[in-house]
């Protein structure tokens, strides 16, 4: 029996606040007719109640929509028309005129509102107005932060609602707990935290100490935090290399033809990624795929350019790689002019469909742009497909076959100059689908493809030729390291420094990372 | 393969045929200046294009000289033979901004036109000297030669031949191009140099500046073809043409195939910038885009098209390829690439030993 | 000495020893090409080796000259340590090497392969400033003579047939004037009155150098009448005469077959 009337003392409680709240708003609501003052304090009142009808109120009120009656009455745009501010009910605007705001009003209605959109049902909203309460930090906001991240599930929010916490305890009058936020402030490590923690230094001589320590500790997750993202950066410049450079260990380094061409194959697979684009335009149920159905596509066409090529051309040019260095440079230049003069020589736009637009934030605060990311991804599904191509099928086991000895390979039936085709029109696919993902990133134009053969033939050089390993950390490595330069040295020098690195690691290693050793790799 | 590419020497009377031949052509070029000074309604009359024109070809046939003597004879594939003829041009046109003096469009006694927009206050350390021509001249030489030392002795040591050197070659030349593009490294960005005003004294632009690096450039020609010929028919030319063919084989002959490799790279850079230093002041400008991998790659063509392992094709092929490019550019730039690339294309799978080759084969 | 099985490996080198390999083992990916094989030169002596194919014999001549780093053990000529040696300055010193596939120069002429090969000075600008003496002339002229091309001196070396690159290859190997040659498969094309000749003229070198023959045809070997070695897979499996190894039972399981 007491227990039930205990409860039932409890429940009234708990609904006392509400019934109070709700008297409450109504009668403060008067307060938005009277003079600047009275507007102030009663904007600061309806901010402090936490009462989610007074948001529409203080919006239309900062837009300069909100009307008051002659009584005493306020009237907010509902729709069409006007509402009543205190009962909802629909109202008739004529005589009733706007409320005027000076800069008083203005900054109270900043901290309400950003109160108000604290109890907002939107996890946008309520990161909006963590934000604006950070900016116009009081200590008097400190009891409502507390309660906001106590009901706060979205953990975006309710990080920005604890830097919030911080900074208006930062002006709390209790030294324990500025020692406390100072400490949370260090922990949060973002550049804004380290921001307050200067100011505050400035402010409260008396506790440089701990703030010099959490800046400390600022500065190193920050230190963290950026040699994350150029390791990201450097991966996702790695991956791209790798996708430029795979097509050219296939035909260079387990053929050892080398096919200065490359570049203009990654040219016409950034072009077939725009046809396909275009031709998907008129279907709009197709169109968002038309990423994705480019990949075979541009493989297609390249490969097919490829299988031309050396069937046509190479083949007559084996056991001569300078001469045909040269051939290939010079089928480089016609295809480059001949889509220069198919297409123009200006850019063209390949579209990134929406799921690969946009920023993710990694755990830690770390930024990644979703197409720099699904390049990472591609790069290595490619690396796989490679590897199973050589590794596990008929295909790679001829080709294999074919490399080592070709006499003997022939003697067992393997038609020699069908794998010569195929190797070469697969690594020019892979080059194909290494425009693919160049498209997202890079200008589509006639020259695309010059400004990586450099680079690639560097990766494969550097890793070591006919290693799909060395292929893999030689990119990734050269993509890191440039990253990593970059801040120092400024992207040119990095890279003039990358090309100047390699040729004195040659020094040491002629065959690069991954060297093939014993009598195969002597001839 | 290395049987079809060597080239038996002439017989006797085919030599003669060739020296003279070469003999008239060198002679031919020498008048030229002199027909330019005729009254331009004269028959012979030549007018200024074609002399300067042909001037700008000399200086090609001597930057293809070079890769003769590096390719043809030592097999060393450089595609980064334009950079040591651009750094041999950068580094008179150095001299050349010296000269301009106070009359650059900012008036400023001493620092270039860009420096001055660019701000600097004194000028780099590395443009001191230039204002002597004879220091200029030797850096034309020096700093491709240095480079050239520097870059073959890293690659020839560890034994990086063929197509690993041509890679390396183009990568430095990319990079060099990359580095200049840079204001900040002090030789005027993608702009470069400009608005020269004279050379030695003599206003440029004028007939009398024209002809006389007309001149200067047939001399160089004809020095280089002698210092070429002397090398190809000395042991030296034997024991390349062995690197060539068989390079470990040397080594065990007791021949430090390194230091071989390296003399006859770093003679053909220097040849290089020399070509590079007369090239500048005949076409007034020099800019990064000369450093461009696919300039160099057109010049071992040339040599490619006139036939490699003879210095006459070397010659031959730089004017022939640049014969077509003007003419073609005029009448057809957007062929002229297409021809470019068919050259390429016919001259490895049809002609190996290029039109002397093809000369020679008609002849028997 | 010349009948035992081994030779003496702990005992100090022989003064008069001009090749000496102790331990030397080459391994490639883990495979054995040489497994601690161990072998003494004295001065002017003609050593033949033979073995199956794989055994280790081309392996030991590009230790000998550079072209291959011994993974561990001692190669050392007179006083030198060729491990730590390039090719050029293992010739230099006095190494001739003949390859088993006949290399010169293809396209320079019989007498221009011999000229290079020639004991000169051999940097760049001794090369450019080379001018032919007499008695280079007559030195040259002689080898060509010895070796039957004094007929083919203006022709290119490329449009030679199989025996006489081999003799071209031996030319280039005399014109060298080295202490030391490594002749493999002199005789792999010859006729029998050619394998005849060469086996003459490699004993007459032998009094005044080192020879060193690695050779397949056993009738060759027993003609040069000298000390024989017999390899397998990587060490030396018998020494002795000809009659000696050819009766060795372990030589005539592996490699005999017989």
């Amino acid at each position: 029996m007491t227990s039930l009337i205990l409860r039932m003392a409890f429940l009234l409680l708990l609904a006392l606040p509400a019934w109070a709240q709700e008297k409450d708003y109504a009668a403060t609501l008067p307060g938005l007719a009277g003079g600047f003052g009275e507007i102030a304090g009663a904007v600061e009142r309806l901010g402090a109640l936490g009462d989610p009808r007074a948001l529409p109120v203080l919006q239309a009120l900062q837009e300069g929509k909100l009307l008051k009656a002659g009584d005493g009455h306020v009237l907010v745009p509902r729709g069409a028309g006007y509402a009543d501010a205190a009962t909802g009910a629909p109202a008739d605007p004529a005589g009733a005129e706007p409320v005027r705001l000076n800069n008083r009003v203005r900054q109270a209605l900043r901290g309400a509102l950003g109160r108000l959109q604290l109890v907002s049902p939107d996890a946008v909203e309520r990161g909006a107005a963590a934000e604006a309460i950070f900016r116009s930090r009081s200590a008097e906001d400190v009891p409502l932060l507390q309660a906001a991240i106590g009901r706060e599930q979205d953990a975006g929010v309710r990080a920005r609602l604890e830097l919030a916490l911080a900074a208006a305890q930062l002006v709390a009058p209790d030294d324990s707990v500025k020692r406390d936020a100072i400490a949370r402030l260090g922990a949060a490590g973002t550049v804004e935290a380290r921001a307050l923690l200067l100011e505050a230094r400035a402010a409260a001589p008396a506790l440089a100490g701990p703030i010099e320590a959490a800046i400390a500790r600022i500065d190193q997750s920050l230190a963290i935090r950026r040699a994350a993202e150029t390791l990201f950066q450097g991966l996702s410049l790695g991956s791209v290399l790798l996708l430029a450079a795979l097509g050219l260990a296939v035909t260079f380094g387990v053929m050892g033809v080398i096919n200065m061409a490359h570049g203009e194959f990654v040219m016409l697979g950034a072009y077939a990624t725009f046809a396909v684009q275009e031709l998907c335009r008129g279907i709009p149920w197709l169109a968002p795929w038309s990423l994705p159905l480019s990949v075979p596509a541009a493989f297609l066409v390249t490969a097919a350019c490829g299988a031309l090529l050396e069937r046509g051309l190479i083949r007559h040019l084996y056991g001569r790689p300078l001469e045909t260095l040269l051939m290939t440079f010079g089928v480089g230049m016609i295809i480059q002019q001949a889509v220069r003069l198919a297409f123009g020589a200006q850019n063209r736009e390949v579209i990134s469909p929406s799921w690969m637009q946009g920023t993710i934030t990694l755990p830690g605060g770390v930024a990644v742009t979703q197409n720099r990311l699904w390049i990472i991804v591609f790069g290595l599904l490619v690396l796989a497909l490679v590897f199973a191509a050589i590794r596990l099928t008929r295909f790679g086991l001829e080709m294999r076959a074919v490399v080592q000895n070709r006499r003997i390979a022939a003697t067992m039936g393997i038609r020699t100059g069908r794998v010569d085709a195929m190797t070469f029109a697969f690594g020019s696919g892979l080059a194909g689908m290494a425009g693919v993902a160049l498209s997202q990133i890079d200008n589509v134009s006639p020259n695309l493809g010059t400004g990586y053969i450099i680079d690639s033939f560097m990766v494969v050089v550097f890793g070591g030729v006919g290693s799909l390993a060395g292929t893999l950390v030689g990119a990734l490595t050269l993509g890191v390291v440039n990253k990593m330069l970059e801040p120092y040295a400024g992207a040119v020098l990095a890279k003039v420094f990358v090309l100047v690195a390699i040729m004195l690691f040659i020094q040491r290693r002629p065959k690069g990372l991954f060297a093939l050793k014993g009598r195969a790799a002597e001839s | 393969m290395s049987a079809t590419l060597a080239s038996p020497p002439p017989a006797g009377s085919g030599r003669l045929t060739l020296r003279l031949l070469m003999l008239g052509a060198v002679l031919l070029l020498a008048v030229l200046p002199a027909l330019n000074r005729l009254p331009a309604d004269s028959a012979l009359h030549v007018s200024d294009f074609i002399v300067s024109v042909s001037g700008k070809w000399i200086t090609y046939a001597i930057l293809a000289l070079a890769i003769d003597l590096a390719w043809g004879y030592a097999g060393i594939l450089s595609l980064g033979h334009g950079a040591f003829f651009t750094l041999g041009g950068y580094a008179i046109g150095m001299h050349l901004m010296r000269l301009i003096g106070p009359r650059g469009v900012y008036g400023h006694p001493v620092l270039p036109d860009f420096m001055v927009f660019l701000g600097y206050k004194e000028l780099p350390w590395y443009w001191l000297g230039f204002d002597h021509f004879p220091f200029a001249l030797l850096m034309a030489m020096a700093v491709p030669g240095l480079l050239a030392a520097v870059v073959g002795y890293l690659a020839f040591r560890s034994r990086i031949t063929g197509v690993y050197f041509s890679i390396i070659t183009q990568a430095m030349t990319y990079a060099l191009m990359l580095a200049f593009f840079r204001n900040d490294m002090g030789f005027g960005g993608n702009n470069g140099f400009t608005d020269f005003k004279e050379l030695l004294g003599m206003p440029l632009n004028t007939p009398t500046a024209r002809s006389a690096l007309f001149y200067a450039s047939l001399a160089l020609l004809v020095l280089s073809y002698a210092l070429c010929s002397r090398i190809t028919q000395s042991k030296l030319g034997r024991v390349l043409v062995a690197i060539r063919d068989a390079e470990s084989r040397v080594r065990f002959l007791g021949y430090d195939v390194t230091r071989h490799k390296l003399f006859v790279f770093v003679l053909s850079a220097v040849l290089a910038g020399l070509a590079g230093a007369l090239y500048v002041p005949q076409v007034g400008i020099i800019n990064p885009g000369e450093f461009s991998p696919g300039n160099s790659i057109e010049a071992v063509i040339w040599v490619a098209v006139g036939g490699r392992g003879t210095l006459v094709g070397a010659l031959l092929g730089a004017f022939s390829v640049n014969a077509l490019k003007t003419w073609l550019t005029t009448v057809a730039p957007d062929l002229w690439l297409f021809a470019l690339g068919g050259l390429f294309v016919a001259v490895t799978l049809f002609l190996p030993r290029g039109l002397i080759g093809l000369v020679s084969k008609v002849a028997k | 000495m010349s009948d035992g099985l081994s030779p003496p490996l702990g005992a100090a080198r022989d003064a008069a020893s001009v090749l000496y390999l102790d331990g030397v083992s080459v391994v490639f990916d883990g495979f054995r090409a040489l497994n601690n094989l161990s072998l003494i030169v004295g001065a002017g002596e003609l050593r033949a080796i033979i073995g199956p194919n794989g055994a280790g014999k081309t392996t030991m001549m590009d230790v000998i000259t550079g072209k291959t780093r011994p993974t561990e053990g001692v190669v050392r000529f007179r006083d030198h340590d060729l491990t730590r040696l390039d090719e050029a300055t293992i010739a230099n010193l006095g190494i001739g090497r003949k390859f088993q596939k006949p290399t010169m120069f293809d396209a320079l002429t019989v007498f221009e392969n011999l000229e290079l090969a020639l004991k000169a000075p051999r940097g760049p600008v001794a090369c450019l400033r080379w001018a032919l003496s007499g008695e280079a002339r007559r030195r040259i002229e002689a080898v060509m003579e010895e070796v039957g091309l004094t007929a083919r001196s203006r022709d290119r070396a490329a449009i030679l047939s199989h025996g006489q690159r081999q003799w071209l290859e031996i030319g280039m190997l005399l014109m060298q004037d080295p202490e030391l040659l490594l002749v493999d498969e002199p005789v792999a094309g010859m006729t029998d009155q050619e394998t005849e000749h060469t086996a003459a003229l490699l004993v007459r070198i032998a009094g005044r150098r080192s020879v060193v023959v690695v050779e397949h045809d056993l009738e060759f070997v027993r003609a040069l009448g000298s000390k024989v070695t017999v390899l397998c897979e990587g060490s030396m499996l018998s020494e002795g005469s000809i009659d000696h190894v050819q009766n060795d039972p372990r030589v005539i399981e592996v490699y005999l077959g017989r």
